[in-house]
């Protein structure tokens, strides 16, 4: 660039969540997408279709969502960034095939867009009820990386890291959001390309015939050839070897059992940091993401101006799950309050982490309305008495 | 004004109040304003009534969903039936002269003009009303100013109706003056 030259300003637009999700996907270099569309993640699909051909890119309206993202599947094994969407019902269907990526190391982005379950429940409505599917939806140890924006902004922001990460930790990341944020349309900031930081793939740069796609001996995530590139590989999803074919040796399998399992854990480091507000010297804890960290932000603020300490935190990154975080936050407050939109998925996750220094309630929601702020606050002021009532008992 | 506005623009599947949202949305967007916008979603966007919600701030929107407007548009009887008691006391109704028949009382006020006539009679296209009824809206409340309006049609009208969307925008304005 010359001296001349102005910097290209970023491009700021009203956007759907959906459709951020699709411009976030564009900028961090998806150019494949597979999906068969389902209320309330369509618009995704109806925006990866216009964008893609303009770029270059593949889009493909399968027949199935099992067919979405073995197409994805091989999409990546062909050296692209690919992803898929859908919501619930389609995202059940996928599971067998998250469970290969993972274990054959197939990085990729599946947004799954929650409305209401079990089954086909309520289409146009939300909810948070996969949060637990998206840990432990397919069978098998693997290792999970799943990311929850709040805001349109948030969901361009998130997908280009979800692309990051899954090719950082050459795995599957997973965007998990509610059918709110996908159809509200807030103000997006996208910077022009070059603007964002964008991860490639480690590919392999020695001797073909040397290529162990599998092996971590220098502790790093493998490089994965592409098709075509002359480093033949085997790809299955039976216990693997170092090269790619099946084995049944014990030692072979535990030891790369180990190293796939925990690739997530062994770079939370990578993770989207959590939002903390009032934190310092909360009493009360809100614990909660997505659109119901929305909600909850806004019930603190009218906890503080009620003279009660509240503080709030909200994990980007609800797998893997914030451990040492959340048993920080409980460490330093009476309870916790978890708010989520399902009849109590990652509050056990929240008690679990916070090995009992604080009383952990739930404010759940499952009935396809959003959680609102003022039952929220309610939660915060039973919590604050009960504390308070305890309080006085001990002094 | 108040450093934070929520706006319910309500009338039946049909009439544009999606459109008539993104539309004011965006215009507060280019004034530098946070917004969110939100509309019906469910089989009710197929028929029936239809909802469109704005809220603008000068501060970070935490909960996105309007609860007690400042301003709630009605453009029929059902659409107001359903709202108005949502009104925040002292905020404002306008309604369709013609539509909604069934005026309620509260707190708050009531400004109720030809919006669909107009658009019908005025600018030769009864689907304008949303736009009309925008036009009407600003002109009767400080929720954006004009040239952000007229900027947000211009470039979020569908292909082809910028122009009579802007004429709406502009019978709107002259028929608030004119009601006043």
């Amino acid at each position: 660039m010359s001296a001349g030259d102005r910097a290209v300003p970023p491009e700021v637009s009203l956007l759907q969540g959906n459709q951020a999700c699709a411009r976030g996907a564009i900028a961090a270099g998806c150019r494949f997408f597979a999906g068969y569309p389902i209320t309330p993640s369509s618009e995704i699909a109806e925006a990866m279709a216009a964008l893609l051909p303009r770029m270059g890119g593949v889009f493909i309206q399968m027949e199935d969502e099992i067919a979405s993202l073995a197409a994805v599947i091989g999409a990546s094994l062909g050296g692209m960034k690919a992803m898929t969407a859908t919501s619930g019902p389609g995202f059940s269907l996928m599971q067998e095939h998250v469970g290969f990526a993972c274990h054959a190391e197939i990085p990729c982005v599946i947004v799954d867009v929650m409305r209401g379950g079990p089954s086909t429940g309520l289409p146009t409505s939300p909810s948070q009820a996969d949060v637990m599917q998206a840990r432990w939806g397919t069978h098998g140890d693997h290792p999970a990386v799943v990311l929850a924006p709040a805001s349109s902004q948030e969901v361009f922001d998130l997908t280009v890291g979800a692309f990051n990460l899954a090719e950082q930790l050459r795995t599957p990341v997973i965007l998990l959001y509610d059918e709110v944020i996908a159809h509200l349309r807030e103000r997006v900031v996208m910077p022009p390309a070059g603007g964002l930081p964008v991860q490639q793939r480690r590919r392999p740069a020695g001797s073909v015939e040397a290529y162990r796609p599998y092996a971590a001996a220098d502790g790093k995530i493998p490089p994965l050839a592409e098709f075509g590139t002359g480093y033949r590989f085997h790809v299955t999803g039976l216990a693997h070897d170092e090269r790619g074919f099946p084995t049944q040796d014990p030692a072979v399998i535990g030891s790369m059992q180990r190293r796939v399992q925990g690739k997530a854990e062994r770079h939370r480091r990578l993770l989207p940091p959590a939002e903390r507000l009032l934190m310092d010297d909360a009493e009360i804890a809100v614990f909660a993401y997505g659109i119901a960290g929305r909600a909850a932000r806004e019930a603190v603020r009218a906890a503080r101006a009620q003279g009660i300490k509240a503080g709030f935190f909200r994990p980007r990154a609800l797998w893997p799950f914030p451990d040492d975080e959340v048993c920080a936050v409980a460490a330093h407050v009476r309870a916790v309050v978890v708010a989520e939109m399902n009849l109590g998925q990652m509050i056990h996750e929240v008690a679990r982490a916070s090995r009992g220094q604080a009383e952990v309630v739930g404010c759940l929601r499952a009935d396809g309305e959003p959680i609102a702020p003022e039952e929220i606050l309610a939660a915060v002021e039973t919590a604050s008495r009960r504390g308070a009532g305890a309080g006085t008992s001990h002094g | 004004m108040n450093r934070c506005c929520e706006v319910r623009l309500a009338g039946a599947g049909g009439q544009g109040m999606g459109l008539a949202g993104v539309i004011l949305a965006e215009a507060a967007m280019r004034e530098g304003r946070n917004v969110v916008h939100a509309q019906s979603y469910g089989p009710e966007s197929r028929g029936g009534g239809s909802v469109s919600d704005v809220i603008i701030s000068e501060d970070a929107i935490d909960y996105p969903r309007v609860r007690t407007p400042h301003v709630l548009l009605a453009l029929t009887q059902q659409a107001c039936d359903g709202h108005w008691r949502a009104i925040r006391p002292g905020g404002l109704l306008v309604a369709d002269l013609g539509r909604v028949r069934d005026l309620p009382c509260g707190d708050f006020r009531c400004v109720v003009l030809p919006m669909v006539a107009t658009a019908r009679d005025v600018v030769k296209e009864v689907l304008t009303a949303n736009m009309v009824a925008l036009g009407v809206i600003i002109a009767v409340s400080p929720v954006v100013g004009r040239d952000a309006l007229e900027q947000a049609v211009a470039a979020g009208s569908p292909r082809g109706t910028a122009a009579v969307n802007l004429a709406a925008i502009g019978a709107g304005i002259e028929l608030a003056r004119a009601g006043a």
